[in-house]
């Protein structure tokens, strides 16, 4: 079966001329800038061929010059991963059938990375993130020596399987979307670590994590679009990880920041109301004595006046909320 | 055909437009839209992340009423469709948590028996209305405009929930629609990102750039509009707009448009009765190109 896949070239040492043909390095002059010149080569694979098959199938057979990044051919390794149609996965995971979109498949280096040559990219920014969570268990006494193994409930260390799942192959970082635009973000990888250790009964640290974690570039960084969720192969649900951090944060007591009085203002307004409102959520979650804060929301304010779209200024309760409050008293938690 | 239609809590608040142009659209789409007065907020994921519990008996009584109603539940936000999905698809697999979410909520005269389907507005059109009927509505092609279809995040992942692995074709609705109303899809990347809403309250420049570089992206590829199926991109990629391009040091003003507007548009109804007066960035040039003034 014949498959097209379109590869997003780039080489520092010399740049890809738009005539290239395969098998040829291209001549300087060399172009600093890291625009990709997508070169489009025919492979003849079976149709249960992946993205990575045709990829190996072009260095080996076609043009030498092509840098891909791979290992185990197995999603195991974490080695493959880069930009499918716009997304990123695993390319020994991915079938070239499946991905083949109006007749053809396009790979290239996922555009948040810095790129090295081709499909290849830097992956510091990644291991730069996962160290910066500590990703170990910490004891803060020395451990006497056991008289047998320490050992764990089962049942704790099963809620942390699908964060031991992950392979640290970075799809997850390449496709997140807060990091796209704030390179600061520890990122969905790091954070769903942090959680398998701030979550391992066996760690004493935990409420330092959670300190560290809930500073700007942590768990309330996140924008909650499940990118991360949707891209990992192998299950870890790094969203959901971030999300159980938010909780473990607010309830070890690290309220001081937008994100918890942004919940907390959100779950008044519909414990008293039954509807959100809008009006008293922005200046409630900036926090009334941020002055600063507070003052950079008002041309939004004002915008949304002039258009005449500013929320009802007595905010309406629904009918039947009392049926709302009494939830909230069984189950509301913090809430009540 | 009958629905029972939960507004979200953005249509009655600061996005009247929304609500206005749903209702207009209604008739010519042959819905008989039942509102759940007495729904809560679906909690927009901030409650599910804080208090799953008290998301899931909240969201359950919203199930339970629509169940009542015995008709599908319609969503008009990308928000409120993904959260309720959610929460429908654990309570339906999962007879542990919808008993405790009945325990919760069934002694203030509502019980949920896990039968309630949840459809945005923008499904329905293709599923339940059909598309010939949407066709038939159309008195006003929208020939000539260029328009970027804005999907939001949470009506497109996660998948299982939203039940997108059985029905692919959902991610394509909106770009199906504009073409079928006379006007050309742009294709771009922005379409399926996030808008940046869920951390404007975090962080704020990164959130406004984030929307921002999508609409700029539409932009150059010549969009005319951005249209949405979900108010809170609209708030922040129409209301932060101007805020937006300040962040990016870009002129933007592009237009964001609800898709029961587009629709509206479409079906002949003036541009004042779908409230395209009444949007922070002015929708005068995407209305000039089909010849309408407001």
């Amino acid at each position: 079966m014949q498959f097209t896949i379109e590869v997003g070239r780039y080489n520092p040492e010399g740049q890809y001329a738009e005539n290239a043909v395969p098998g040829h390095p291209f001549p300087p002059p060399w172009n600093a800038s890291p625009v990709r010149h997508y070169q489009t080569f025919n492979v003849e694979l079976p149709e249960h061929a992946v993205v990575l098959d045709a990829l190996i199938e072009i260095r080996e057979y076609q043009d030498p010059s092509l840098a891909v990044r791979c290992a185990c051919r197995s999603a195991i390794c974490g080695s493959c991963g880069i930009w499918i149609n716009g997304h990123a996965n695993l390319a020994c995971k991915s079938k070239l059938a499946e991905f083949t979109k109006d007749g053809k498949t396009r790979v290239e280096s996922p555009p948040s990375m810095p790129i090295i040559r081709d499909l290849v990219c830097d992956m510091t920014p990644f291991w730069d993130k996962h160290l910066a969570v500590k990703p170990w268990l910490q004891n803060k006494l020395p451990i006497p020596p056991p008289d047998e193994e320490y050992r764990v409930p089962n049942a704790s260390m099963e809620e942390l399987i699908q964060e031991v799942s992950c392979i640290s192959c970075g799809v997850c970082l390449m496709d997140c979307e807060s990091f796209a635009v704030n390179q600061e973000f520890l990122g969905p990888q790091a954070l769903a670590q942090a959680y398998r250790y701030a979550g391992d009964p066996r760690d004493a640290e935990t409420k330092e994590r959670l300190g560290d974690y809930s500073k700007a570039g942590g768990i309330w960084d996140c924008t909650h679009c499940f990118e991360c969720v949707q891209q990992c192969p192998k299950g870890v649900a790094p969203l959901d990880q971030i999300l159980k951090l938010r909780k473990m944060a607010v309830d070890a007591g690290f309220t001081n920041n937008p994100g918890t009085r942004h919940a907390d203002a959100f779950a008044e307004s519909v414990r008293d109301s039954g509807r959100l409102n809008e009006l008293t959520l922005l200046p409630k979650s900036v926090g009334f004595f941020n002055i600063v804060e507070q003052l950079r929301t008002l041309p939004g304010a004002f915008n949304l006046i002039r258009a005449g779209k500013l929320p009802p200024l007595i905010h309406k309760k629904i009918p039947g909320v009392n049926r709302i409050k009494t939830i909230f008293e069984r189950v509301g938690g913090r809430f009540k | 055909m009958k629905v029972a239609f939960w507004p979200g809590c953005v249509s009655k608040g600061a996005c009247p437009e929304l609500y206005v142009s749903t209702q207009a659209i209604a008739e010519p789409l042959g819905l008989e839209l039942h509102e759940l007065v007495s729904a809560p907020c679906c909690g927009a994921g901030v409650l599910s992340e804080q208090n799953a519990e008290l998301a899931e008996a909240l969201n359950g009584l919203t199930l339970a009423m629509a169940e009542a109603e015995g008709a599908d539940l319609m969503t008009i936000c990308s928000t409120c469709q993904g959260v309720l999905s959610n929460h429908n698809y654990q309570l339906k697999n999962d007879p542990a948590r919808l008993q405790k979410a009945n325990a919760t909520i069934s002694d203030q005269g509502f019980s949920y028996r896990g039968t309630t389907t949840v459809k945005h507005l923008l499904w329905m059109l293709f599923e339940d209305i059909g598309i010939d009927r949407v066709a038939s509505a159309i008195k006003r092609k929208l020939t000539g405009l260029k328009i970027a279809p804005f999907y939001g995040c949470y009506i497109l992942r996660p998948v299982e929930a939203l039940g997108l692995r059985e029905r692919p074709e959902r991610k394509t609705y909106l770009d199906q629609l504009i073409a079928l109303l006379g006007a050309e899809p742009v294709e771009y990347r922005g379409a399926t990102k996030c808008c940046g809403f869920p951390m404007l309250t975090f962080n704020r420049e990164k959130a406004l750039a984030m929307g921002g570089s999508h609409i700029i992206e539409a932009k150059e590829k010549g969009a005319d509009l951005l249209v949405t199926p979900c108010p809170l991109c609209h708030l922040n990629l129409d209301a932060q707009q101007p805020d937006a391009a300040r962040v990016l040091k870009k002129d933007i003003d592009v237009p964001i448009f609800h898709l029961p507007q587009l629709l509206g548009l479409a079906f002949g109804f003036e541009p004042e009765q779908l409230r395209l007066n009444h949007h922070v960035v002015p929708t005068r040039g995407a209305l000039e190109k089909v010849e309408l003034k407001v």
